[in-house]
């Protein structure tokens, strides 16, 4: 892991401050009433569910602290987090079975 | 029921408001501890959650930090993560947007998924709240949530630094996004979009400067909005 850089970290708070904020005051403030097309909002409604399953795949499957190799711990603890998710419907507990599923397998495999 | 007025408008958005702190103090805590771990000086990590305030957001760029991809990739593929606020603003906009500008303003930076959701469900319910009643529930449902998202970044920042490389920390934020976006698969059209997006970012990990992960993003949000298409043709609604 290399250091962050200080001048990248805070043009990242900075720019990433500044973008939110006009997410955020876009409509309230500047657009109004004004009706958005409907295919840009089909398109918004899957941004979430679209880029954090992107972002989170590779560090599942290729983890950094194991050199970039598959890891059974990690998997395990992945499969135990979504499925947990996905069945309760419930975030934290979700991050709790995830995590206690995580230190199990490192102890027990490790 | 009487129209409540703004005092009481204000403490019941107060008491909706405090269930959501069960969530934002495991996940402030988390975010600080993660910064720090990734190297960032309490402060930094302090700043970070006041200037951005959207915890998703947040964990994207500190985990892209770490890998240093370049700025750019850092701000597109974090603000879109951050895209659903630009949907919350428009959804707010009917109720809020007779306000004057400093209150949209305010408004505008507090506007995430707890305040969000706690507002949109209460103008539902209350269609006869004027626009001051509305503001005030606005501002009483972050008042628990947002402050308590500075304190406990800062608990986990000052926490963080003190955790041994044993508790395989650098796993917390794949298992926060899992258990954030699992429940959230709720419509084929969300599954579609997801499988996608996993199958994209494995499929081009291969590109320089994490650029896989927008083309990740981008192919499932096209196939959530077509699958979306797709079942509103053939059941009649969504």
């Amino acid at each position: 892991m290399t250091q962050i850089d200080p001048v990248t970290l805070w043009t990242v708070i900075i720019g990433l401050g500044l973008g939110s904020f006009g997410l955020r005051f876009v409509f309230t403030g500047i657009i109004g009433n004004r009706p958005m097309p409907e295919w840009l909002l089909r398109h918004l409604r899957y941004t979430a569910v679209a880029i954090l399953p992107g972002l989170v795949a590779p560090a599942v499957m290729w983890p950094a602290a194991t050199g970039g190799q598959p890891d059974p711990a990690r998997l395990i603890a992945s499969a135990v987090t979504v499925i947990v998710g996905y069945v309760w419907k419930n975030v934290l507990a979700a991050i709790f079975c995830g995590a206690a599923s995580l230190y199990l397998s490192l102890w027990l495999l490790g | 029921m009487p129209a409540p007025s703004p005092r009481t408008a204000y403490w019941k958005g107060f008491r909706d408001g405090l269930p959501f702190l069960l969530v934002i103090i495991p996940f402030g805590l988390l975010f600080g501890v993660v910064a720090t771990e990734a190297g960032l000086k309490v402060y930094e990590t302090l700043s970070f959650s006041i200037v951005v305030i959207a915890g998703a957001a947040q964990f994207t760029a500190i985990q892209l930090l770490k890998e240093d991809a370049p700025t750019l990739v850092i701000l597109a593929s974090a603000l879109a993560v951050n895209l659903r606020m630009a949907m919350y603003s428009a959804s707010l906009t009917p109720h809020l947007g007779g306000a004057p500008l400093w209150q949209r303003a305010l408004a505008a930076y507090f506007t995430v998924d707890q305040s969000y959701a706690c507002a949109i469900m209460a103008y539902d319910k209350n269609p006869g709240w004027n626009l001051k009643e509305k503001v005030a529930y606005f501002f009483g449902a972050v008042t628990p949530v947002c402050p308590m998202w500075y304190v406990a970044t800062l608990g986990g920042a000052m926490l963080g630094s003190a955790i041994p490389p044993e508790f395989a920390l650098d796993f917390a934020v794949p298992i926060t996004f899992l258990a954030l976006i699992a429940p959230m698969l709720t419509t084929a059209a969300h599954r579609a979009a997801a499988l996608v997006s996993i199958g994209l970012a494995l499929g081009f990990g291969f590109l320089p400067f994490n650029l896989g992960l927008l083309v990740a993003g981008l192919g499932g949000m096209i196939a959530g909005a077509q699958v979306e298409l797709l079942m509103t043709r053939k059941g009649g609604t969504a």
